[in-house]
């Protein structure tokens, strides 16, 4: 390992949750050498860092806090901690184990962006992580590293921790702000474009996922140039990324950005240990459930955001879900879409009836009732959601939900088209069953 | 809306190859239906802000960025803009939204309601595909599953458009229908346990996209096609403009008409619902006179029986030539169309010969106070930026659609409301400011906030919300609203309120009446003192001397004398005309004395009302439905009513029979037909516009009577005195509750259960330190009155404030009134246990 580890540092470590742990092992440094510091200055080396947004869009969190307009108060910080993909859980480990980490984080953006209110966004479901964040933030609070006159400074923040209800579209920014104010958890419609000009309760918010914050601290501390020497020119820094499915130590692990590759991550010693019983790679989901798949084409494009992007996928957050040759592609694919098809908020048309319209189609399929046109059935409905069913997605939907699933058809039909065929060739070709006589 | 656009607000964009212009920054949809492309839609509403839920109006749109598909009710029209409607892209989009909303929605048409009216049907048919490539199960929910008394939600045709929903929460503030789980199982449905009890809710029947909202009155009544239809004027205060539907003589439904002036289209459920009162069966239809038969007896025995029009008016002639004219009054006629109102003052007073007319029933503002200030309309009201004082009842419960259009302005066009009521009401939380008055005070709380002086309290308020008050008013042209807040109060402090108002730099004022058509009633002089076209009786005679024979000497009685004299034998014949003294006046004994002791009472109504069974003669009256004519609403706006129905039975409008009795006291009305009112007051005054009745049925805004200025409110040197108030009492407020006892509500079976019982709400820390109990009734006394009614704690009641609804089921609160008083103190004492 030839880059120091950023976010996980303290992972290894029993107690790394627990103030007395976190100080003793550099905590809360970063912000003490913050608070010596302008605003500007402290935004500078983030700026400097390029830092690139760890939630999924990947967009550089110093550009984003520019967007904030000028003289526009109260504004705030969002932590975004909703972290619901399938096969994401980077974020969860970063609030299990080092939420003073975040905290400290939160505390340095406020500072550099002038915020004295931030919502700590944390997904329903993860329980302990709540109960960690909780209890770091009552100790940050007494010890004076949170609420008034911060360290003895005229810098003030309050941080409130808000548990989620388990929507996975909450993850979308907008999403979460509407569900932050109390409403359904609903995307709100663009423009604005971002939550920096209005924002929770319409005053500019600044929404980062857990991770993108979990850097600033080190960023602070050892400054940005230093940062921006890890990992490619495009993608500096170290990321997380979860790897699950078909491998023979699935975990999360810190790798350097830009110069690590898929192979690196699945097959290498230190992370995923190759492929289980010794199979062969089918595909695999490079960043969360919502991107286009990856074939063993691809293990050795580098995760690197530019370059995975130009081979018609993303990085995502960070998930990477690893199918065997054993795999059921049309299964795999039915999987997937059942997600997208259940957490569609309901809001447009396309995503609400298409996304359910798809499952329905691939359960028809998966369970004998196939017919020959379902494929261009199946393509022409994806198209309807996303026209032209392209890379980087075009929508007729309000957030990117209802595209997300049609990449994983659109990549199992391009590959495995077979797969489907199969299927449909051993099927009845009649009307299902259940369907026989229905109302139509 | 109306307002002149200079040519910088215009710009220039291109839609599908064409060079068209548009307003800056309007709504891109908007702009594409004035340009002439209607774009399909169903979540859209443009009296609703836009969600782009449905993505129907999904078109292809470059702003210089290539073209990209994009819903065209979310995006403001912008110089340069260019629209595709008709790409293959935008089509290709359409038709695959189209395909996914009709993929749940069941085909059942032939036996849905809207079939025949339906959006969805509609665009289905205009841009959608013919075939579904659908072939799984639909969604299935429980079929039709009412949603409050009225309205039936079946979430298997809802097509998720968030109209609904949205019209509750964002225009009427009724948030009680909402969308519960997600992805496809999302339905719209009410909270366990609580209904969608808003008194709006047939408004969302109206503008659901589809047949998922129906209403009761009209559910599997007709089908669109069969329907005809007439744009009309409700006759409410507001004059809200409605369609009348109806089959075969029988109107089946009003809808609301969108305007711009008015009610842009909403509808109260107590207006909307109402149809059914003037096809009920209790409708009088043939003439009626004392006699024998089965009704309830009058106090020599005998009852209201059948009769011939010949006969009633010859009854009627004879009793008014063997009485002095000033023996004769009319009380009533606020609910006649303006023609009608016409016709019954020339009738009295200008044929008769008698000037006791009086259109209110003691509760309306005097008529200086309604035509004596500077008018302004509602739009003007509701201008961005305005502030606006209200002294008003609870607009949610008595101006169903101002309630809408204050509150609109108020969240979306950041309108100041200086808000003093009584009482919290439902506009309190979207005022910029809400003060608590004590009844009886409130010219001194005006006086205090227009200058920002005064003592630590004032009226109940203290100093430091005066001066907040005092803050958002400074300096701005103030429009007023205005009405009488309770009945439990005199008019005295308002007028003074008003006269101090009038004095500030060019604020304007808009009155708010409580029947229907009493605008139109001091318009044509239904008032002691007053003739048509704002003239005062005083100047009458040389405007009125060619056109009318006769013209009383000396100024009349308003309705509180007529009944005063009446009670001690001073009237011999009396008119009630379309009134109901003894369930609205605020003294029911003297009423009841007073209708005993006429010698003849005659009523023209609907039905026959608790006064009417007092009348010996009873002329059967037409409905608005039933009439040609015109309305008068609280801004002066005339507008259209529209015959759509023949009147049941022998039943005549009411200018018909004021002509018909002046035919047989040997005169000529000189009213043929409605329009003749309009020419003749032409005629009369030259300062009066002359109504066009072509005109106000062509312009959807109508037309607006102005002031003349010949009736002027009067200005005060200073406020008088309060009463002081001792702190052990309680002041009361009795004012009005959407639904009551009132005739057409109980007459319309979709309304007539609302009606609660009658009840005292007090503070709950009155009720606390009072030691009372929930669900016991308590003596409640005003000085030598007493009642036994059951007292409610409610946090909308501030403290020392006993509030109450009238016209309930059970005890009558008029009794706690005291004549002459300004204002009312009550004590409850629970220690006496009473039952």
């Amino acid at each position: 390992m030839t880059f120091p580890l950023i976010t996980t540092s303290r992972w290894e470590i029993e107690d790394a949750h627990t103030i007395d742990r976190y100080v003793e092992t550099e905590g809360y440094k970063a912000l003490t050498k913050a608070l010596t510091l302008t605003p500007e200055e402290v935004h500078d080396e983030v700026k400097k860092a390029s830092l690139l947004g760890r939630g999924g869009a990947g967009f550089p969190a110093g550009v984003k806090w520019g967007f904030l307009p000028e003289n526009v108060w109260p504004r705030y910080l969002v932590v975004n901690g909703d972290e619901s993909e399938p096969g994401t859980y980077k974020d969860r480990i970063l609030l299990e184990r080092d939420p003073h980490q975040l905290i400290e984080g939160c505390l340095i953006t406020c500072y550099a962006l002038g915020l004295s209110q931030c919502f700590l966004y944390v997904r329903g479901e993860m329980a302990h992580g709540q109960e960690r964040v909780a209890s770091a933030l009552n100790e940050a609070y007494e010890a004076g590293y949170v609420g008034k006159n911060i360290l003895g400074t005229e810098f003030s923040v309050d941080i409130v921790l808000h548990w989620g209800a388990g929507a996975y579209i909450v993850g979308e920014e907008t999403a979460l702000i509407e569900s932050l104010e109390g409403n359904r958890g609903m995307p709100r419609l663009k423009p604005p474009f971002f939550p920096a000009s209005i924002g929770l309760y319409g005053k500019p918010t600044i929404v980062n996922n857990v991770e993108t914050l979990s850097n600033v601290p080190w960023i602070v501390l050892h400054g940005g140039e230093e940062f921006s020497k890890i990992g490619s020119e495009q993608s500096t820094g170290t990321r997380i990324f979860a790897v699950s499915g078909h491998v023979n130590n699935p975990g999360v692990f810190e790798v350097e950005f830009g110069t690590t590759t898929f192979r690196d991550l699945i097959m290498g010693e230190n992370y995923g240990q190759g492929i289980l019983n010794g199979n062969k790679i089918k595909a695999f989901i490079p960043g969360g459930a919502s991107a286009p798949w990856f074939f063993e084409e691809h293990l050795d494009v580098p995760l690197e955001k530019s370059t995975v992007d130009q081979a018609g996928s993303m990085l995502g957050s960070g998930a990477i879900v690893v199918m065997d040759e054993t795999t059921d592609i049309v299964r795999a694919c039915h999987n997937v879409v059942r997600f997208f098809s259940r957490e569609s908020c309901g809001k447009c048309a396309p995503c609400r009836e298409g996304t359910s319209w798809l499952e329905k189609i691939l359960q028809r399929i998966i369970d004998g009732n196939g017919r020959d046109d379902d494929l261009d059935l199946l393509l022409d409905v994806c198209d309807n959601i996303s026209p032209g069913i392209t890379w980087p997605p075009k929508q007729t939907t309000i957030c990117p939900l209802g595209p997300s699933a049609v990449s994983p058809i659109s990549s199992a039909i391009k590959k495995y088209k077979h797969e489907f065929e199969a299927y449909i060739s051993q099927s009845s070709q009649g009307t299902p069953v259940g369907i026989q006589g229905g109302i139509l | 809306m109306s307002e002149i656009l200079g040519s910088e607000d215009l710009i220039n964009f291109t839609l599908n190859g064409e060079e068209v212009s548009a307003t800056n920054g309007e709504n891109l949809i908007e702009a594409c239906e004035k340009a002439g492309v209607e774009i399909p839609r169903f979540c859209y509403h443009k009296r609703m802000n836009s969600v782009g839920m449905c993505r129907m109006c999904i078109v292809e749109i470059d702003t210089g960025r290539g073209p990209a598909l994009q819903p065209s009710c979310m995006l403001s029209v912008s110089e340069g803009m260019s629209v595709n409607t008709e790409s293959e892209t935008t089509k290709k989009a359409q038709d695959g939204v189209l395909e996914f909303l009709l993929l749940n929605h069941p085909l059942d048409c032939p036996v849905c309601d809207k079939g025949g009216e339906c959006p969805l049907q509609d665009q289905t048919i205009a841009f959608g595909p013919g075939e579904t490539r659908f072939i799984e199960e639909k969604r299935h929910f429980e079929k039709p599953i009412p949603i409050n008394e009225n309205v039936f939600l079946d979430r298997e045709r809802c097509i998720l458009c968030d109209r609904c929903t949205r019209f509750a929460d964002e225009v009427v503030g009724d948030p009680l229908i909402h969308f519960i789980d997600r992805g496809n199982a999302t339905q719209v449905n009410t909270f366990p346990e609580d209904p969608f009890a808003s008194y709006f809710s047939g408004n969302v029947v109206q503008i659901c996209p589809v047949g998922a909202l129906t209403a009761k009155p009209y559910r599997f009544k007709a089908r669109p096609w069969d329907l005809e239809e007439i744009e009309s004027t409700f006759p409410n205060p507001l004059g809200d403009r409605i369609t009348i539907q109806s089959s075969r003589d029988q109107v089946l439904r009003f809808q609301g008409l969108d305007n711009d002036s008015v009610n842009w289209g909403w509808l109260t459920d107590k207006d909307r619902f109402s149809f059914q009162a003037f096809q009920s069966e209790y409708r009088v239809q043939e003439p009626l006179v004392r006699g024998g038969g089965l009704n309830k007896p009058d106090k020599n025995g005998r009852r209201l029986v059948a009769s011939s029009w010949s006969n009633v008016l010859n009854m009627t002639t004879e009793a008014i030539n063997r009485t002095e004219p000033n023996r004769i009054a009319i009380i009533g006629g606020s609910r006649l169309t303006n023609e009608s109102q016409y016709a019954w003052t020339k009738l009295a007073k200008g044929i008769i010969g008698t000037d006791n007319v009086d259109g209110s029933l003691g509760d309306e503002l005097p008529t200086r106070a309604l035509l004596g200030l500077p008018t302004t309309t509602i739009d003007d009201v509701c201008t961005p930026g305005n502030t606006v004082i209200l002294i008003t009842p609870d607009l949610k419960e008595e101006y169903g659609t101002l309630y809408i259009r204050l509150r609109h302005a108020a969240i979306e066009n950041s309108v100041k409301l200086i808000e003093l009521s009584p009482i919290e009401t439902g506009l309190s939380r979207t005022a910029a400011i809400s003060l608590r008055p004590r009844p009886g005070e409130i010219a001194k709380v005006v006086e205090s906030i227009l200058t920002g002086e005064g003592p630590v309290e004032i009226g109940g308020i203290p100093k430091e919300q005066i001066l907040q008050a005092h803050e958002l008013i400074k300096g701005n042209e103030l429009k007023i609203v205005y009405g009488k807040q309770s009945i439990a109060e005199s008019d005295q402090p308002l007028i003074e309120a008003l006269a101090l108002l009038k004095k500030t730099s060019n604020s304007k004022f808009l009155p708010l009446v409580r029947r229907g058509n009493a605008m139109g009633a001091v318009h044509m002089g239904m008032a002691p003192g007053l003739l048509p076209g704002q003239i005062p009786l005083s100047e009458g005679l040389k405007t009125f001397l060619n056109l009318w024979p006769n013209l009383p000497n000396e100024k009349g009685m308003g309705t509180e004398e007529i009944l005063q004299s009446a009670a001690n034998g001073m009237i011999d014949v009396l008119f009630l005309l379309g009134a109901d003294p003894l369930s609205d006046f605020y003294d029911p004994e003297l009423v009841e004395k007073a209708l005993n002791t006429v010698n003849t009472v005659i009523s023209v109504d609907l039905f026959v009302n608790a006064s009417a069974y007092h009348a010996d003669i009873f002329f059967p009256a037409s409905a608005f439905i039933e009439v040609n004519g015109s309305h008068t609403n609280i801004e002066g706006r005339v507008t259209p009513i529209r015959q759509k129905v023949t009147s049941p039975g022998t039943a005549r409008p009411d200018w018909m029979i004021a002509a018909e009795i002046a035919n047989r006291l040997g005169y000529d009305l000189n009213i043929e037909r409605p329009e003749d009112a309009w020419d003749e007051l032409g005629q009369t005054s030259t300062t009066q516009t002359k109504v066009d009745m072509d005109l106000i049925c062509d312009s959807p805004d109508g037309q607006i009577l102005e002031s003349t200025g010949a009736i002027t409110l009067e200005e005060i040197k200073e406020v008088s005195d309060t009463r002081p108030f001792d702190s052990y009492s309680l002041r009361l407020v009795l004012a009005k509750r959407m639904y009551d006892l009132g005739t057409i509500t109980q007459m319309s079976p979709a309304l007539k259960e609302f009606a609660r019982t009658s009840q005292l709400f007090i503070n709950p820390t009155d009720f606390k330190s009072m030691g009372l109990k929930s669900g016991e009734p308590v003596l409640v006394t005003a000085g030598e009155k007493n009642l036994t009614v059951l007292v409610v704690p409610n946090n909308k009641v501030p403290r020392s404030i006993a509030f109450g609804y009238l016209n309930q089921m059970g005890e009558d609160l008029r009794t706690l009134l005291v004549k002459g008083a300004d204002s009312i103190d009550i004590r409850i004492d629970p220690t006496v246990k009473v039952g």
